[in-house]
Order: C-alpha cells, then sequence, then structure tokens
C-alpha cells in the first residue's frame, strides 16, 4: 500500500494567509473578553493586514507553488495582496466609526471582513479550479453576512438576503461551469487544462466551451456585470456603506484576478471563443451602467451603478489579453481602490446617526459650508469621470491603450462615449454641491479615522494622476509571471 | 524654466488664494489681479526675446515624466504658440479686472480664473500628446464651475452642455493619440508620445491618416466652434459671467484653431488637403449662417456669441487655404477675434450691470446718456466688422487673399459675410445708441468709470495698434508659417513611403500584430 504523499506546501509562500486567518480568530475570541468598545478590534485588525502585507514580502524567488501546483505566489498574486489588505484596512478605518454611530455592535464583523481577505488572497494565488471555488465561497460567506449585519435594518436584511440567493444560484453556475472543464480536461489544474485544450481539435470542444461559458456567467454575477449585475445597486444600497465600499473594491478584484488568471492560463487558445462574448458583456456593463446610474437620486445607487459600468472597463483589459493588460488592470484596481474608498468616506462622514443623507439633493449647497470634503468629492467624482490630473484617467488611458494596442477601435470607442456619458452623473454631484444653495443645514460626522481615510485617498488620487510612474513600473513587474 | 514658471505662476497664486480668509474680498481680488498682471508682463518677456528668424521651438523644457510610457513634460513655444500665450496672460488679466463686481463666492471664483489660466496656458505650450491632453482637460473644469456657479439662470444646463459637448470630442481625440501611439512604436520602435518626434518621424497611410483626422476634428471643431457643432457656444455665453464669456470667446475658442494647426495640418498633411472641401463649405456655412442669425437676435449677448461662429469661419476658412496669407491671416484674425469680441462682452457686461437686461428693445438713444461707453462701443464694433485702419480688417483681408488664391468661389462667399456682419452690428448699434432716449430706465444710466475704461482702454489700443502696424505682429509667425506650409504641401509627401504603407496596412490587424510582437 502506498504511503499518502504530504502534499508540497510552502509555508513562507503561505504565510500571509496564515497570519490574516490567525488574526481573524484572534480578533473573534478577543471580542469575547471585550465590552462594547469594539475599537480595539479595529486596532488589533489593522494591525493583522499590516503584518500581512508585510509577510507577503517575505517570500523571495517567485513564483512559489503549493498543495500541487493549486496554489501560486507570484509578483501578480502579490500585487494583489497589498490592495486587498490596502482596501481592507481602509474598510476597518472607516467602519470604526460608522459601526459605532449606526450602533453596529458585532465584533465579528472585524473577523469576518479579516475572513473575506483571505478568500480574496486565496483567489488572487489559485491556480486551481476548486482553489478559485475555495476563495469565491470565503469571500461570498462572509460578504452575504456583512451585507446583512445591520440585523434591525430593513433595507441591510434585503440585500442580505437577495445577495445571498442570487449569489448561490451564481456559486451554481460557476461550479457547473468548473465541472464540465474538468469532465473535459481531466484536471482542475489551470496549466492542465490548457494543455488538455490545446491537445483536442483547435480546443473546439463542446464541453469545454460550454463551461467556459458557465464559468463566465458565474463571474459575471460576482463582479456586477450585466447583465447579472441586478443585485449590485439593492445590495450596495442596503449593506452597511463601509461594507459597500469593501464589495466594489476588494473582492471584485479579488473576482478579476481570478477571472485574469483562469482565462489567460486555462483556456487561451479557445480565445475567439470567450473574447467576443467578454466584449458583449464589457459593451453592456458600459451602457447599462452608466444609463442606470443617470437615473440614480441615491448617491449609494449612482454609486453602484458606476461600479457595474466600471466592470465594463476592466472586462476590456481582459479582451486584450497581453502584459500591458494585466498591468492596466492592477494599476485600474489601485486607482479605482483610492477613489471609491474616498467617495464612500465622504458618503460616511456626510451622514449622521438617524440620517444618513443619501440623496444627492442633500449634498446641495455644501461646497460654501465644508469647502476642503466638498471639493474631495469632487476630485473623486471627476477622477471616477477619467478626468486629467487624476488616477482615474490614467486608469483609463492605461486599459484603453492595452485594448488599441490590439487593435480593438471599436470597444474604446464605445467606451470613451460610455465616459462622456458617465460625466453627466458624476458632474450631477459636482453640480449638486458646488451650484445650488444649501437647503437644510447638516453636521457631517468629522470622525479622524474617516477623515484620515479621505485624505489618502485624495492624496492616492492627484498622486497616482500626477506621478502615475513608480506604480506603472511595479504593476509591469507584477505582470511578468 | 521661465516657461514653466510662467505658465503655472497662475495656478500657484490660486492655491495661495486658497489660504486667505474668506471675508476679505478686496484682498481677494487685487491679489488675483496682481498674479495675473505680473503673468502678463512675464510672459511679455518671450515676445521680447522671441526668435522670429526659426520655426524650432524655443524656451522649451523637456523632463520625462512617466518613463515606462515614454511620455516626458514638454513644452515651448514657436510662432503659432507665441501671441496666443500672451493675449490669454493678457485677457486674464482683464477679466480679473473685469470681474470685480462679482457678488458671491469671490475667492472661489477668483481661484477657477487662475486656475483656468494654467490649463490655457498650458494647452498653448505643450509638445507631449499626454500633457496636451491633460491640459485641454484642465481647463475644461473651472470653466466649467465659473458658468455653472456665478451664471445666469440656466447657468447649469448650460455648464454641464459646454463640459459633454468638449468630453465627446476630447475623448475621441483621445483615442486617435493612442492609435497615433502605437502607429509610431511600430514605425520607428519608440514609445514616445512627443509631439515633435511623432510629426517629424511618423508617416501615416492616408486612410489612416483620414480617420485620425476625423477625431482630431472632432476635438477642435467642437471647441472653434464650426458649424453644425455650434450649439453650446450661445448657451454657454448667454448663461456665462461677463469674464467668462471674455475668456471662452478670447481664448477658449482659439484652442480649437490652435489644434488645428498644431496637430492636424502637420501630422495628416495628406488628409487634410483631401479635406479642404470639406472644411472650407462647412466654414463658409457658419460664416454666413452665424451671421444671419446674429442679424436676428433680440439679445446683445446672443448677438455677439453668433458673430463668433461667423468670425472663427473666416479663420477655419484662412488656415485651410493652405498658404501664407491665408494662414497669417487666420493667426492675427484670432488675436483679433480674442480683442474685438472680447471687448464686445466686456461692453454688454457693463451695460448689463447698469440696466439688468441684454434685450435690444430696451435700449435706443444711449449715445446722449453714455457717451464714453458709445464712443468705446464704437470702436470696438467698427473693429469687429473689419474697419480699414482697425486690427479686424488685417486678418479678414489676409484671410480673402489667401482663400482667393485657393479658390475664387470660397472668396466670393466668404466676402458675403464680412457683409453681414456690417450689417447685424452696425444695425445693432443703431437700435442701442442712437434713435431716441424713450426708456426712462435709461435716463439715469451712468458713463463709464475708471476702472470700465481701464480695462477698455489698452484693448483699443491694441485695435488700433494692429490695424495701423501689425507688422510686430505678424512677422512673429513667419517662420513657423512658411514651415507649416512646407509641411502641407502635396509636392512634400513621400510618394514611395506612402506606397510601402499601404501594403502594410492591407495586412489583417491579426498579422500586423504577430509582426509588431516579434522582435
Amino acid at each position: 500500500m502506498n504511503s499518502i504523499p504530504a502534499p508540497d506546501v510552502d509555508l513562507i509562500s503561505l504565510a500571509p494567509v496564515l497570519v490574516l486567518s490567525v488574526f481573524g480568530f484572534g480578533v473573534l475570541i478577543l471580542d469575547l473578553f471585550i465590552g462594547k468598545n469594539k475599537t480595539l478590534l479595529v486596532y488589533i485588525s489593522l494591525v493583522g493586514l499590516l503584518v500581512t502585507v508585510v509577510s507577503t514580502f517575505a517570500k523571495q524567488g517567485l513564483p512559489a507553488y503549493s498543495f500541487s501546483c493549486g496554489y501560486v505566489v507570484d509578483n501578480l498574486s502579490v500585487f494583489f495582496t497589498v490592495i486587498f489588505c490596502f482596501s481592507s484596512a481602509l474598510t476597518l478605518l472607516l467602519s470604526d466609526n460608522y459601526n459605532r454611530r449606526e450602533g453596529i455592535k458585532t465584533g465579528e464583523y472585524y473577523s469576518l471582513v479579516l475572513f473575506c481577505t483571505v478568500g480574496m488572497i486565496l483567489l488572487a494565488s489559485a491556480n486551481n479550479l476548486i482553489m478559485v471555488f475555495l476563495g469565491i465561497e470565503i469571500v461570498s460567506i462572509c460578504l452575504y453576512v456583512l451585507a446583512g449585519i445591520r440585523r434591525d435594518n430593513l433595507a441591510s436584511n434585503e440585500a442580505a438576503l437577495k445577495y445571498f440567493l442570487l449569489g448561490a444560484f451564481a456559486t451554481g453556475f460557476l461550479l457547473y461551469g468548473m465541472s464540465l472543464m474538468y469532465g473535459s480536461a481531466g484536471s482542475t489544474n489551470l496549466q492542465k487544462i490548457a494543455a488538455a485544450a490545446a491537445a483536442t481539435d483547435n480546443g473546439l470542444n463542446a464541453f469545454m466551451i460550454l463551461g467556459v461559458v458557465l464559468f463566465i456567467i458565474g463571474f459575471g454575477f460576482k463582479v456586477a456585470s450585466v447583465p447579472f449585475h441586478m443585485w449590485a445597486p439593492d445590495v450596495y444600497h442596503g449593506a452597511p456603506t463601509p461594507i459597500t465600499a469593501f464589495m466594489a473594491v476588494g473582492p471584485k478584484a479579488a473576482a478579476f484576478a481570478a477571472f485574469f488568471r483562469v482565462f489567460i492560463t486555462a483556456v487561451p487558445d479557445l480565445t475567439s471563443s470567450w473574447s467576443l462574448l467578454i466584449s458583449i458583456i464589457a459593451v453592456l456593463s458600459m451602457t447599462i451602467g452608466n444609463l442606470g446610474a443617470i437615473m440614480q437620486t441615491n448617491i449609494k445607487r449612482l454609486l453602484a451603478y458606476s461600479s457595474v459600468s466600471h466592470a465594463g472597463y476592466i472586462l476590456i483589459a481582459l479582451v486584450a489579453k497581453n502584459s500591458m493588460s494585466t498591468a492596466s488592470l492592477l494599476f485600474y484596481m489601485l486607482s479605482y481602490a483610492f477613489v471609491i474608498f474616498g467617495a464612500f468616506g465622504i458618503v460616511i462622514i456626510l451622514g449622521r446617526r438617524g440620517n444618513e443623507n443619501l440623496e444627492i439633493k442633500n449634498y446641495a449647497g455644501l461646497a460654501y459650508k465644508h469647502p476642503v470634503l466638498a471639493l474631495s468629492m469632487a476630485v473623486f467624482m471627476l477622477s471616477l469621470g477619467g478626468l486629467p490630473p487624476f488616477a482615474g484617467f490614467v486608469a483609463k488611458f492605461y486599459i484603453f491603450s492595452a485594448a488599441l494596442s490590439e487593435g480593438h477601435v471599436l470597444l474604446v470607442v464605445i467606451a470613451v462615449l460610455n465616459s462622456v456619458v458617465s460625466f453627466y452623473y458624476y458632474l450631477k454631484v459636482i453640480v449638486y454641491m458646488y451650484m445650488q444653495e444649501a437647503q437644510d443645514e447638516f453636521q457631517p460626522t468629522l470622525a479622524p479615522l474617516s477623515l484620515l481615510v479621505v485624505g489618502i485617498a485624495v492624496l492616492g488620487t492627484v498622486l497616482l494622476g500626477v506621478l502615475p510612474g513608480p506604480v506603472i513600473d511595479l504593476a509591469q513587474i507584477a505582470t511578468l509571471i | 524654466m521661465f516657461l514653466t514658471f510662467v505658465t503655472f505662476l497662475p495656478l500657484a497664486g490660486a492655491l495661495v488664494l486658497a489660504l486667505f480668509p474668506k471675508k476679505e474680498e478686496s484682498a481677494i481680488k487685487q491679489f488675483a489681479l496682481a498674479v495675473a498682471v505680473a503673468d502678463f508682463l512675464l510672459s511679455l518677456v518671450f515676445y521680447a526675446k522671441f526668435d522670429t528668424g526659426t520655426h524650432a521651438m524655443q524656451f522649451a523644457q523637456s523632463i520625462p515624466w512617466i518613463q515606462a510610457w515614454g511620455i516626458s513634460y514638454h513644452v515651448g513655444m514657436d510662432g503659432i504658440s507665441l501671441l496666443l500665450y500672451i493675449m490669454t496672460t493678457f485677457l486674464t488679466a482683464v477679466a480679473i479686472l473685469a470681474s470685480w463686481n462679482v457678488k458671491k463666492h469671490i475667492k472661489e471664483y477668483m481661484m477657477a480664473m487662475l486656475a483656468l489660466s494654467t490649463g490655457m496656458l498650458g494647452v498653448f505650450i505643450a509638445l507631449d500628446f499626454f500633457l496636451f491632453y491633460v491640459f485641454w482637460e484642465l481647463q475644461l473644469v473651472p470653466m466649467y464651475v465659473i458658468i455653472g456657479v456665478w451664471g445666469g439662470p440656466r447657468r447649469v444646463y448650460a455648464a454641464v452642455k459646454f463640459f459633454l459637448y468638449t468630453a465627446v470630442g476630447s475623448l475621441l481625440m483621445l483615442v486617435a493619440i493612442i492609435v497615433i501611439y502605437f502607429l509610431n512604436f511600430s514605425e520607428t520602435g519608440v514609445y514616445t508620445t512627443d509631439i515633435l518626434y511623432i510629426t517629424e518621424h511618423l508617416n501615416i497611410p492616408l486612410d489612416t491618416q483620414k480617420w485620425l483626422f476625423m477625431a482630431f476634428f472632432m476635438a477642435f471643431a467642437i471647441k472653434v466652434p464650426m458649424f453644425p457643432f455650434h450649439t453650446w457656444l450661445p448657451d454657454a455665453h448667454m448663461e456665462a459671467p461677463t469674464a467668462g464669456s471674455v475668456i471662452l470667446a478670447g481664448v477658449l475658442l482659439k484652442m480649437g484653431t490652435y489644434g488645428f494647426l498644431r496637430f492636424n495640418l502637420p501630422l495628416f498633411p495628406h488628409a487634410s488637403n483631401e479635406f479642404i472641401p470639406f472644411i472650407a463649405i462647412l466654414s463658409i456655412i457658419g460664416i454666413i449662417y452665424g451671421a444671419l442669425v446674429s442679424l436676428v437676435q433680440e439679445d446683445l449677448k446672443k448677438l455677439v456669441a453668433y458673430s463668433s461662429v461667423s468670425h472663427l469661419g473666416f479663420v477655419m476658412l484662412g488656415i485651410f487655404a493652405f498658404n501664407h496669407y491665408g494662414i497669417q491671416g487666420a493667426l492675427i484674425q484670432n488675436i483679433n477675434h480674442g480683442l474685438s469680441t472680447g471687448a464686445l462682452f466686456l461692453l454688454v457686461g457693463m451695460i448689463y450691470d447698469r440696466r439688468h437686461t441684454r434685450l435690444i428693445k430696451e435700449f435706443g438713444g444711449l449715445a446722449k446718456q453714455m457717451p464714453k461707453f458709445t464712443i468705446c462701443f464704437m470702436i470696438v464694433a467698427l473693429s469687429s466688422i473689419g474697419l480699414p485702419g482697425m486690427n479686424g480688417f488685417v486678418g479678414e483681408f489676409l484671410i480673402l487673399l489667401g482663400i482667393f488664391q485657393v479658390n475664387a468661389m470660397y472668396a466670393a462667399f466668404a466676402t458675403s459675410g464680412v457683409i453681414f456682419a456690417a450689417c447685424y452690428i452696425l444695425w445693432m448699434f443703431q437700435r442701442v445708441m442712437f434713435m431716441e432716449l424713450k426708456n426712462p430706465k435709461n435716463q439715469k444710466l451712468d458713463d463709464l468709470n475708471f476702472r470700465e475704461l481701464c480695462l477698455l482702454a489698452p484693448i483699443i489700443l491694441l485695435i488700433f495698434w494692429i490695424g495701423l502696424y501689425p507688422k510686430p505682429f505678424l512677422k512673429t509667425f513667419d517662420a513657423t508659417v512658411a514651415h507649416l506650409i512646407t509641411q502641407v504641401d502635396p509636392n512634400n509627401f513621400k510618394p514611395g513611403k506612402e506606397l510601402e504603407r499601404h501594403a502594410l496596412l492591407e495586412e489583417t490587424p491579426a498579422q500586423a500584430k504577430a509582426g509588431r510582437r516579434e522582435p
């Protein structure tokens, strides 16, 4: 009888996941021993994320494979891990004040954010369909709970239930797709799938193609792309605002990371089959996301639709499918993280207990009462629209360049026309802040931690826009898998 | 270095202004004016030191910016940019002085004005596509805010319309810029966005030139604005505050004509030649249509706004004459239009400040009540219709001379625009200034005060200076225009290379891609 082989595990390369899990459990246990004030948990979680980032750089000589090549740590996953930890840290900073204000006293909140981050790191490092599935499930389950963590709030409950039901449905598609790919290739390892797909006649294998299509549906749901975006506005609206920001950045980036890895590593030969499909999804996401956003009067819903359209822009990078497009994805996600956290940070600051001030018309005249807050929000809106000299412009320039270098002119023209449409609603926020007189007096909650997040976000948005060079260099290094 | 300093001085001033307490209104105004005037005086140094004998870029500075993409901060000036640059600093100072009576949010207003100035100056000196695009969009936001916050009753509509119109064109231009970036790489093997390098080295096949020309055309034609992309202009002018209109007409529209001269002609010479009839006909429609619509306006400001469409049609026609007279005329007419129309907007603003209406029928007989105002108005109005001895004549004469050499038919139609201009301006002048002073509200109007005379005096001086002795102005662009004409001369196209490149284009995109990937 053969002895069971021990899996080849590279513990140093696994350190981020391990460290973060330990901190997650630690926070969970510590929660039992501290009182109502959960601020301590925020700081411990932040330390955990910091240690995770440091441990990410511990491993030399990438890429490092573990678990029979099911888990890979390479420059790409390192870059993503940093983005994830960064976005989780900003989420925690925003949460402290928000949770106190809204009376969210559950300590699990913080450990769920950490566990969710673990899932995201798994996703970015997954080199095996099973690992992808594990990552997706860890992320999703944490988010289902986080979305509904305001138990006494109807919208929050609705968000959680809707997200859970639709998410479970989408996971079913994903799993079915994976099983078809497995059935056709005989392995769940991405490289082996690629080899198997190449071996069959021109990769034209019906099961494989069906699997890929189902896979796209599942992922399309996770990144909120049209026509699988229906959950996004309601969930973004109902979830606690820091979690909304978190969902718009971290898990989305993680899903894109896995999306890219699976499609570029496992099924590169099926390009002709899936790139058209993804182009269509990209165009639909941009167009419907932007048109939907025009009608919104609620800032969270507006940002939800805008996030749908941004998913469309990012999918353009997937269509382009070269090293430049992967680097552009990294740059886009980083700049998007700054902008989104900044914008939601302002939304949180402008709210008050019992009155979240989520209607855009509540922002009327803000520029003359709180000029710095209004200017920051204007910067974020213009950056989302893609106006220089802000991060959003460089990010869009990068993605458009990647797509044009592969000759996708039509796709880019559609994208820029969509950008024009998007300016309309981003400007609407500025119109209210600058061009309307204030209607009612309101007192923002000027909490230091939230202001810190906004400060970091403004700094990042402007710096990435004015001096993007170093980050572009890093992103290019990260794509050298 | 000095060029960068002068360009960014207003922005720095705006940032310093942010530190001023809100209540110190007069200090804010004086500081803003001081910055703008200092910037204008500093910009005169460029004129003094400018070498008119060469078309090369002067006062140039180049610093690597985003090295991974070959983007650099590259600025410089040639004959096309010099006068536009100086006019921008001049009109900024005028606009700030003209805004002395702005009531609300004066600090934010002055900050927007100064930031706008840096954006506009940057457009005229940027020698890198990326940098150019950044400046091009940078001036958009302050202008949008100026219209939207300090404008008239429909200001938000006008501001958003202005923004979206410009954004459509500029984003299409962005796509074209990226395409040129990769075309240049596939031909020269260098990743760069340097305008001079690309203009010199890149030889684009005609079919591609046409597409790229159209993309740039969209951006610039909307800005000029050429018929039929002009509809944002009357709205923007109607709602903008006086100073906003001055800047809009004086400088922002010139960014469009500047774009044609800097990009479309040298980069796509073949396509430019092909598109001459297209541009010429649109320009002529613009000239006649703008003039006819001006004729029937009841609102003074709208009349001036539509007259811009007509005047800019002349400028476009001059550019696409592709000869020395035409382009020189277009360049000087750029300046003339900035001065005359800027002054007209100032005058309309002055009467609006007093009466809070701009409807022509509300006025009549102002000459008796406001003699100084009437004289200033008359000089500016006559300059606008191109009376000999004033600046408008020099520009229009050169343009018509240039276009006549190319196509007498175009010249004939364009000349009718001059006649219409006389009609709408003189008729308006008659209804506002002459006739009986019937309306009792007009009987107590004050004449121009010292500040307002200070505003108009330098403009009127320039009107006569350019009209009577245009040489110091015309000579600045001699060498540059001569060079530009050789660039668009069909005899200088490289036919051999052209054919070769046609073959390259017939490859399927996939093949071309594959070729590009291989080292």
